[in-house]
């Protein structure tokens, strides 16, 4: 499953469910409530509230605990041990990298960062899909782990403005099969 | 607590006020109308549709950005002085004070882009305002951020003043937020939301606005000495906090206008709560320290902080739904509400602010983040709760007040088709983005790929739709907005 559409399908319901409050509220709104009504609705209001501040706030806890362990960014000052190392360097409005002939499966540690000014290091997927992706900052050294799963040809593109020729900052990485020579 | 009075006396402008209050909103609708147009001249770009340059684009891109942020903190400023100065006693020296700079600072702003060719976006990166590769001249990036400094001490100059006035009202800014009600005691029910938004946002904005004068002075610096050279991560920490922060207040300042209007169309008392104001002292907090959410893909910054980003954005969004927005449904829900293009502008506000912060809590944790970071998923989200937000807010306002002009109606066929044309407009317009940036359409870029093209067509039509709506708006508010005013008594009975 490709995880944007996942987070892509997630937005939509929370989307959805605003606005169905708000449909709600509004098709409501046109029919005044009589005192009596009008007592009763804010005491249910209330309640509504403590119940969706409850799911809310153990939702919350949830996903942050689980989107953070294990913590998404890999130790950035002890060795990361991967199989394959490649070094980043962009430039206004190239990339330096030291290694375009990987292998799928084993680990890929990309030391990132930047001669000039700030870049975005973005690895795309033959899909067109974004697989990962870091800044690129002058005087800094990002560190990415990542296993590419299938072979092809990956694109590297600049995703943080750095002057007029940003978007034509590309480079390819091509990942070959484990075992594959060619 | 607001007056259910539709136009209270004490919300009469005399003369000084009324020209100062049609300056700030007339020129900050022409500024929405003429960014819009420039935002379509991006999309049509990246559409292929139109012959502009990368130079062109990317200039346009800054002034796009720099001006709709400065139009919007343009126009919510007045916002937050027209209800504020009910309560407490603002200068109008201030007010005009803030005027001037913001046009002074506007003037800087388009002759760097326009005539000195900067290009660096509105949020630029140190350290690329100096290393343009011959594109534009170190003038001109520094012209540009003279504009942005100009800017910001008209900003603190009004926020000072109005703390001065709420400090002498309320005796310290503690007050003014209604600390003293958190854990205890009778909550004064008079005591004005327009007074506690626009305290919170004093606090968070000036703090802001601070960070951005350093480090534009330091970038100035650099400009003339590069030998001093700055720690680029603490650089992009003061930038975000600065840029962040002033984009977040517009919606803080927007929402006072349905706060206090929104129950006169209702009918509906609407004071403070406890919960309010445990919501707005949480997001005073919450705001100052929220910005690391920008920083996601910089590893070099503190683990501690990358993860405050993450929680105080999922913390953000608390007060925003369980009270600001639910207040405003329990407000309306069976209320008799009278839906006039005020009233149905402040309800589409709530919508869009709710709406559109589940996009960009989702951004903000780190493993979605890393896929989803700076492509249109970004401008996606904060298009939706800017123009479906703030904007609307802002517009909930000039309604009502345009409404008390007699040869004015604010609820005629043709409003309420513009409003159908920027609601539909707008929506597609933001859809299209997100559907765009999980799709992993880079944002920032001149010339896109040919597979992304169908989203930037799709985007550019919805785009002219929305402004189309944008121009019924702007051109009736500001025929009203110049219309003499008269007594709107006779034409408007209270209720």
């Amino acid at each position: 499953m490709i995880f944007q559409n996942v987070i892509w399908a997630i937005t939509l319901t929370g989307m959805g469910l605003v606005t169905l409050g708000f449909i709600y509220a509004i098709a409501q709104a046109g029919r005044p409530a009589d005192t009596a009504e009008a007592e009763r609705a804010h005491r249910t209001s209330i309640s509504l509230r403590r119940v969706l501040f409850a799911a809310l706030l153990l939702l919350g806890i949830g996903i942050a605990w689980a989107s953070l362990r294990p913590f998404p960014i890999p130790a950035q000052h002890a060795p990361l041990q991967a199989a394959q190392v490649v070094d980043v360097v962009g430039h206004q409005w190239t990339w330096d990298v030291s290694q375009t002939h990987l292998t799928a499966g084993e680990p890929v540690e990309f030391r990132v960062t930047a001669g000039d000014v700030n870049h975005g290091f973005a690895i795309y997927a033959p899909d067109g899909r974004i697989v990962i992706q870091t800044q690129a900052m002058p005087g800094f050294t990002n560190k990415i782990l990542y296993t590419f799963r299938t072979p092809g040809t990956y694109k590297i593109m600049c995703l943080e403005y750095c002057g007029v020729a940003h978007n034509g900052m590309t480079a390819e990485l091509d990942v070959a099969a484990r075992g594959d020579k060619s | 607590m607001s007056s259910l009075e539709l136009y209270p006396q004490d919300e009469k402008l005399p003369r000084g006020e009324h020209v100062a209050f049609n300056l700030y909103m007339i020129t900050a609708l022409l500024l929405f109308v003429l960014m819009m147009l420039l935002g379509l001249t991006m999309r049509m770009t990246q559409a292929d549709w139109t012959p502009v340059q990368a130079a062109m684009f990317y200039k346009i891109m800054t002034m796009h950005g720099a001006g709709m942020v400065g139009a919007m903190s343009l126009a919510s400023i007045a916002v937050m002085w027209f209800f504020l100065r009910k309560y407490v006693s603002l200068h109008l020296w201030a007010f005009v004070s803030n005027y001037v700079l913001f046009m002074l600072g506007a003037l800087c702003i388009i002759w760097a882009v326009f005539v000195g060719d900067f290009a660096s976006a509105w949020t630029f990166l140190y350290p690329l305002p100096v290393h343009s590769m011959g594109l534009w001249s170190n003038g001109a990036a520094a012209v540009f951020m003279v504009g942005y400094l100009l800017i910001g001490v008209g900003m603190l100059l009004f926020y000072l003043d109005a703390a001065a006035a709420i400090i002498q009202r309320y005796g310290n800014l503690g007050r003014g937020l209604g600390l003293q009600w958190l854990f205890g005691g009778a909550i004064d029910p008079t005591h004005p939301k327009a007074v506690v938004a626009s305290t919170m946002v004093i606090i968070a904005n000036s703090l802001g606005i601070l960070a951005g004068a350093v480090v534009l002075v330091m970038c100035l610096i650099n400009v003339y000495d590069p030998e001093i050279a700055l720690n680029a991560l603490v650089a992009k920490n003061l930038i975000y906090w600065f840029g962040h922060m002033i984009i977040n207040a517009t919606i803080y300042m927007g929402v006072i206008a349905v706060y206090e209007l929104l129950p006169r169309y209702t009918g509906k008392p609407y004071g403070v709560s406890r919960p309010f104001l445990w919501s707005w002292a949480a997001s005073t907090v919450f705001v100052i320290i929220v910005f690391p959410h920008h920083l996601l893909m910089d590893y070099a910054e503190p683990r501690w902080m990358l993860v405050m980003g993450q929680i105080i954005s999922y913390a953000a969004g608390f007060p925003v739904f369980l009270v600001t927005a639910y207040g405003v449904l329990t407000n309306i829900h069976r209320s008799g509400l009278r839906w006039t293009m005020p009233s149905m502008l402040a309800v589409l506000a709530l919508f869009g602010w709710a709406a559109g912060i589940v996009p960009a809590i989702i951004d903000g944790t780190i493993g979605v983040n890393r896929v989803m970071h700076n492509t249109q998923w970004v401008p996606g989200h904060f298009h939706f709760y800017l123009l479906l937000g703030v904007l609307p807010m802002v517009l909930t306002l000039l309604y009502h007040v345009v409404g008390s002009r007699r040869r004015a109606p604010v609820n005629s066929g043709t409003d309420r088709a513009g409003l159908l044309l920027y609601v539909v407009g707008g929506i597609s317009f933001c859809m299209v983005f997100l559907y765009a940036g999980h799709m992993s359409v880079a944002r920032r870029f001149s010339t896109h790929l040919p597979e992304w093209l169908p989203y930037d067509r799709a985007g550019s039509i919805a785009a002219m739709v929305l402004i189309l709506g944008m121009l019924v708006f702007a051109t009736r508010i500001i025929v009203g907005l110049l219309k003499a005013p008269v007594d709107a008594d006779a034409a408007h009975p209270a209720g």
